[in-house]
């Protein structure tokens, strides 16, 4: 029991005369609290931070590493913030954040010349990440769609099941990821697509898909994209990792522009936490296209009301840092150069996993390594082969059998293959 | 080719009445105009203020190359949640001591009241909070949206412009055993008008009698008086007597850290072991929020309260704020009286913390607008952080003829 005499300001001693309700004999209003379970993510690098062998290797958490396996911070970003420090103003920024963010955000999914971006036809604000714009958005959804479901990919970032149900989205499921292959399940997502309901909300990744690493192929976004105006479903992109699949931002909107071709109104979630490396930042953007500009000041003012009553208005440091990079045309160049080299790196360790693991002589086919795209490969191993990997050789990932092909190195890439050649070779 | 929007049928949601009101003194083109809306320092030239001591900060922050931007863990920077803690509760504090307090870091004080309240929503059996009358505009829609049922408490008497004790009393008596309190640890906004020390005694009786829950908002501290610990007290108290409670603090004015939304949860519980369960599950609220919180802003708060010199530093410019602020009650009251103005002022001195509630009404506070370009919202509170001596006269000239003639 505290001691009294440790209480500061003589409050203990007025407290203790006088005083008839003995609070230390009631129990606390939280012992029924259940302990919760570990978050299947992120408890990953916990436990690897927790580990002391020499050895160990984390390929868990989607956050880059270089060559050394360490945490890299951008040469753009760093010369921003030299440039911010020191006259960064802090005041709050509006409830939908930095305009000038938001607008530089737009082009990268929209296209430098949108004539959507023109026309002012997009409700835009900024969000807590991609965790944030999602979180908008389903909530969003839920005011006003309140009957509406949320189609979400089998399997997805887990996350995207938590968000959707802390909002009061019902949720499905569709068919996306093909065990057999280790590629996509075309056929049943298609099927799936057709079977919903019409005007169905689906989300969609839309490049690098995580955790499988499994993108439809341009030829069947179009068909994607035909079959969901036939059936007037609603696509909402989730794209964390635009520039980190294939090196070009460009061409990893390939799927967005392809809906925006055909007419689609949608909504898309950006994140600048992988490919600016702003992971701690929390620097994202929710947008949602509209028939015309009064439907998109309104939207977005609805979009407002929501953050309001969740953080008032986002935090200006990191919209500050992605503002000064892509409105400098050498910054934003010096970025485009340094995400193609992180995507390169990426596409290097997934060739040289690869390789080892035909070299050791493996019975299992792992074309899929280098088939699959952006931070993730979905190595197709059980949870009690991962769990053997964590356990004998110290090697982190989630149970899933998702490798985070960041946490690669040509240091580590022998030692992974071997050890994964060990847990695999019998099945 | 445009197809027909699913949210085709939307409206334009109003304009939130703080914010709007800076939004409309921007439009004004008035060289006398004066802002007086939302509740951000303003130095005496009507500038915003970055605190010396953050600048410090952001100095080491930016030239430590070995400081990396990845992800914090979901409850935020360990440092920073440990000095927020101290800060509220005390460096001596036994809860901390005994490891009997879950501190997360949220965004600001918005977010800490948020997150608090999903997590009651959850784990707690007792889904009504009272909120005193008024209070910061944002509390009912924050709570509602986390799906708790609102009630109110008396708090302002309009007749003494001071605290309704008999009414607050009255009401939290009658409040259902259990249901949650939302409580202005110093600095009510919008009224300025707190409890005694004594007031804040009898209620944590009564409070603790009728097993209430204590949630303190804490977004002034130091700003108050200009002293930390005694802007605490009330918190304090709480704490004292071996009860639970929670408290959401922001760092938004008192560090001048508006825009970098830090602030901090911070749950007292009667053991280490609840805290711990606690703490796991707060995680689970703010993952599918914004799955972690932004680290710019904890690195620098965290750099000032671990460093003695500007831990130090941050008091003086804390105080020289809350001092300034004072003496500009000081200076509108004289003005006030100068002018001989019908009415009592002297809740313009009695009155703490950032705002005033001037007494005004919706018509009166209208007409300073349109006919001094002064913009405060239309509950007749002007936010004293605004006010410079150069503009007391014309705030005192707008007031006089606001009283006299509408």
């Amino acid at each position: 029991m505290a001691s009294r005499t440790a209480i500061s300001c003589g409050i203990a001693r007025r407290l203790s005369s006088g005083y008839g309700f003995a609070t230390r004999s009631m129990s606390s209003w939280w012992t029924d609290v259940e302990p919760a379970a570990k978050d299947p993510i992120l408890g990953v690098t916990e436990a690897f931070l927790a580990d002391t062998h020499p050895d160990k290797v984390n390929v868990g958490v989607g956050a880059y590493r270089d060559d050394d396996g360490k945490p890299v911070v951008l040469e753009c970003v760093r010369e921003a913030e030299r440039r911010i420090a020191g006259s960064e103003n802090m005041e709050y920024l509006p409830m939908g954040g930095s305009v000038k963010m938001v607008d530089e955000t737009l082009k990268l999914a929209y296209g430098e010349n949108s004539e959507f971006i023109k026309e002012k036809r997009i409700a835009a604000v900024q969000a807590l990440s991609g965790t944030g714009a999602c979180r908008l958005f389903a909530e969003f959804q839920k005011r006003f769609q309140p009957d509406s479901q949320i189609y979400i990919p089998i399997p997805t970032w887990s996350n995207h099941h938590n968000i959707w149900r802390d909002a009061q989205v019902p949720q499905r499921t569709f068919h996306y990821y093909h065990a057999e292959t280790r590629g996509l399940d075309f056929a049943s997502l298609m099927d799936d697509v057709k079977n919903a309901p019409n005007g169905s909300f689906f989300m969609l990744h839309a490049c690098a898909h995580n955790p499988t690493g499994v993108d439809p192929t341009e030829e069947q976004w179009r068909e994607i994209s035909y079959q969901f105006k036939v059936k007037n479903h609603f696509a909402f992109f989730d794209m964390a990792y635009q520039g980190f699949a294939s090196g070009d931002p460009e061409r990893d909107a390939k799927a967005i522009r392809i809906f925006l071709e055909d007419g689609h109104l949608i909504g898309c979630a950006q994140s600048y936490a992988k490919n600016m490396g702003l992971y701690g930042q929390r620097v994202g953007c929710l947008s949602i296209l509209c028939e015309d500009e009064l439907q998109a000041v309104a939207v977005k003012s609805q979009l407002q009301q929501i953050a309001r009553p969740m953080y008032s208005n986002p935090p200006v440091h990191g919209a500050l840092v992605v503002s000064t990079i892509l409105s400098d045309p050498t910054l934003k160049n010096l970025w485009l150069k340094e995400v193609k080299g992180m995507a390169d790196r990426i596409i290097g360790m997934r060739t040289k996993l690869r390789e080892n693991l035909e070299n050791l002589g493996s019975p299992l086919p792992w074309e899929h390594v280098t088939k699959q795209i952006g931070m993730f490969c979905y190595s197709g191993m059980t949870p009690e082969q991962v769990d053997r990997l964590t356990n004998e050789y110290h090697i982190y990932m989630t149970r899933n059998g998702r490798i985070s092909m960041a946490g690669v190195t040509t240091g580590n890439v022998g030692y992974l293959a071997k050890a994964i050649h060990e847990v695999t070779k019998s099945s | 080719m445009a197809s027909v929007s699913v949210f085709a049928n939307i409206s334009q949601a109003p304009e939130d009445p703080i914010l709007g009101v800076t939004v409309a003194y921007n439009k004004d083109s008035s060289p006398h105009k004066l802002n007086l809306g939302v509740g951000a320092y303003r130095t005496e030239e009507g500038k915003p203020l970055v605190l010396d001591v953050v600048r410090r900060a952001e100095k080491l922050l930016v030239s430590d190359i070995s400081l990396k931007k990845e992800y914090l863990p979901i409850t935020g920077l360990a440092d920073f949640n440990k000095s927020s803690a101290k800060l509220i509760l005390g460096s001596d504090s036994p809860a901390i001591q005994e490891n009997r307090v879950a501190t997360v870091q949220c965004l600001s004080g918005t977010g800490s009241l948020r997150v608090g309240a999903e997590f009651l929503k959850k784990h707690y059996n007792q889904h009504t909070i009272y909120i005193p009358s008024p209070t910061w505009g944002n509390h009912p829609k924050i709570f509602m949206m986390a799906g708790l049922s609102v009630k109110t408490y008396r708090y302002y008497d309009p007749a003494t412009r001071g605290l309704d004790f008999e009414g607050l009393q009255q009401d939290l008596s009658a409040a259902t055993s259990g249901s949650i309190v939302l409580l202005h640890a110093c600095a009510h906004n919008p009224t300025g008008v707190d409890p005694t020390l004594d007031q804040w005694e009898h209620i944590r009786k009564l409070m603790r009698s009728k097993g209430l829950l204590p949630f303190f908002d804490s977004a002034y501290q130091g700003f108050a008086s200009g002293s930390l610990d005694a802007d605490a007290q009330s918190v304090r108290m709480f704490v004292a007597d071996g009860g639970e409670c929670l408290a959401a603090q922001s760092y938004a004015k008192n560090m001048g850290l508006y825009g970098e939304r830090i602030g901090a949860l911070s749950i007292v519980l009667t053991s280490a072991d609840v805290a711990r369960k606690v703490e796991s599950q707060l995680k689970l609220v703010i993952r599918p929020m914004y799955s972690s919180p932004p680290i710019h802003g904890a690195s620098i708060v965290a750099t000032i309260l671990n460093d003695r010199e500007m831990y130090h530093d941050w008091t003086v410019e804390l105080k020289a704020m809350a001092d300034r602020i004072i003496s500009m009650r000081k200076q509108l009251y004289d003005a006030m009286c100068a002018k001989g103005t019908p009415g009592d002022w002297s809740h313009i001195i009695k009155q703490i913390g950032m705002f005033t509630f001037t007494g005004l009404n919706p018509e009166q506070v209208a007409f300073m607008t349109s006919e001094y370009h002064v913009y405060m919202t239309s509950d007749g509170r002007i936010s004293m952080a605004g006010l410079s001596s150069s503009k007391v006269t014309h705030l005192s000239d707008a007031m006089h003829a606001a009283v006299t003639r509408v």
